[in-house]
């Protein structure tokens, strides 16, 4: 299934996407299925202020831990608690209800260097 | 992704494809990892039943007048008195002791035997034995990729085959038969790796298909006993059950005796009156016990929280490291953080509080008896 194009994406297997001058990021469904089962999912807590290339989160599955990295700078807004109390969402709906942070930026210029969604699928997924 | 041609390949291979497998390389085999999900078919094979693909595993057969005395040469175990239809576990030593591999030895009887190893192994395995195969009289022969394996495990495995056969369900623990199926022969074992009931099967490569057929009936039916499984929930569910990897809990420098192995180590092979020849890795072996034992041994660790530890991991003991992780998991039935490590004497006591160092954390950890789980 081709990636949503209302989205930029990262080397490093996350999604982003833009709502004003709100990011909200998680892990593509190509990283969920790389992952196998998500079995735990930690997020760092809403205020803390970040930048490009920070880790935000902490992705386990029942083969390995991963980081999960913001491409932009700002501060993190907002978790998904649903995420956190259910991590096989990420397998289920990782690039929908399966979100992980949500950013407050004043530079979305880092997202012009990330891929378009033909960009990542050509790369990683065909 | 760049596909890579020179993966072997199991005789199921077309199978696992055409059923959604994620195949992965697995020590130079493309490998299901799982056909969707770990977690579900773990469930799966602890409450029904689960078919693994595990072609990959070397299957080497000794056959000849002192095929017993190369068994007993090679493998911590006695082989010499092994009954026709045993099958028993041993280890492969090298001369400090430490593991070569584990392997399972077939007495067809007392001059043919068939050994099943691990597939990452079995070149080194072939080396050895002719290395250390002096004057002795037998042939060696590997039969990894002239013929395919099964293992199938779970409550409702026997229920199922007993539909196509009345012998198989009558079968000890750790016994076999070789049964003609569409005119084959087949070796089926009650044996396992998952801490279920149920069998393990060796047939030739070119029934493989047909017998997929009979164990899955029809998979994409909900309603199937058995459903295939990937390598993944066959590792968390040997966790489960405390039994060892090869690569984990023991290695070249890992002894059996310090993975709890001493039930599959005949530490006075060959002495008194025991006709059997000693084993490689006795000498080093009998040192080890008769020091007391080993400094640290395997144990189980529940750990607080759900994040699980990995292989490497420190255990510490109020600040001072007492022993490394070997395997962990989130344990699908336990729901909890479940790992193996091998650890000092002093603090492998069953409610002993530790900490295991996950890199980023710390979390606490509870001492507990392998295995974490039993069949009921």
């Amino acid at each position: 299934m081709p990636s949503p194009d209302d989205c930029r994406y990262s080397d490093s297997h996350e999604w982003f996407r833009i709502d004003g001058d709100v990011v909200t990021l998680g892990i593509t469904p190509h990283a969920a299925a790389e992952l196998t089962d998500v079995t735990y999912v930690e997020m760092r807590p809403v205020g803390t202020a970040v930048q490009a290339g920070d880790a935000v989160a902490e992705v386990e599955s029942v083969k390995t831990t991963s980081d999960v990295f913001s491409a932009v700078g700002g501060e993190i807004i907002e978790i998904n608690d649903t995420a956190s109390e259910d991590p096989a969402i990420l397998n289920r709906d990782p690039q929908g209800d399966g979100w992980l942070v949500r950013i407050r930026t004043s530079d979305m210029t880092p997202l012009e260097t990330l891929m378009d969604a033909a960009g990542y699928d050509e790369r990683y997924t065909n | 992704m760049p596909t890579t041609t020179s993966l072997r390949t199991t005789p199921f291979h077309d199978f696992h494809a055409s059923h959604g497998a994620k195949l992965v390389d697995y020590t130079g085999w493309e490998m299901p990892l799982h056909f969707g999900s770990i977690i579900d078919e773990h469930v799966q094979t602890r409450s029904s039943g689960g078919m693994f693909d595990v072609s990959h595993m070397g299957r080497i057969r000794f056959k000849g007048r002192d095929a017993c005395r190369m068994m007993d040469r090679a493998c911590s175990r006695r082989i010499h008195g092994m009954a026709p239809g045993q099958v028993r576990y041993g280890l492969i030593c090298n001369e400090r002791g430490g593991c070569r591999d584990d392997v399972l030895i077939y007495c067809i009887d007392q001059s043919e035997y068939l050994m099943v190893c691990n597939a990452a192994n079995r070149e080194k395995l072939l080396t050895h034995f002719e290395q250390i195969r002096g004057d002795l009289v037998y042939k060696m022969k590997d039969e990894t990729e002239s013929t395919a394996m099964v293992a199938i495990q779970g409550p409702r495995v026997m229920e199922l085959i007993s539909q196509f056969s009345s012998e198989i369900p009558t079968l000890k623990r750790y016994r076999f038969v070789s049964k003609s199926i569409l005119i084959a022969k087949v070796l089926v074992s009650r044996t396992g790796y998952t801490g279920e009931d149920g069998v393990e099967a060796i047939l030739p490569k070119a029934i493989a298909g047909k017998m997929v057929g009979m164990m899955l009936g029809n998979v994409d039916d909900a309603n199937t006993p058995v459903k295939p499984c990937g390598l993944g929930a066959r590792d968390s569910l040997r966790l489960e059950a405390g039994m060892c990897l090869y690569g984990h809990e023991i290695t070249e420098d890992i002894d059996p005796l310090t993975a709890c192995l001493d039930f599959a180590v005949k530490l006075d092979k060959g002495e008194g009156d025991c006709p059997a020849e000693r084993f490689i890795g006795q000498d080093a072996l009998q040192a080890i016990a008769h020091a007391g034992g080993p400094p640290r041994m395997l144990t189980g660790l529940i750990l607080e929280g759900r994040r699980a530890a990995r292989q490497g991991h420190r255990v510490l003991h109020q600040g001072v490291e007492v022993g490394t992780v070997t395997s962990g998991c989130l344990s699908p039935t336990l729901d909890q953080s479940i790992a193996m490590a091998i650890t000092d004497q002093e603090t492998r006591e069953p409610g002993t509080t530790v900490e295991v160092d996950l890199g980023r954390t710390t979390v606490t950890a509870t001492v507990c008896a392998l295995p974490f789980y039993k069949a009921p």
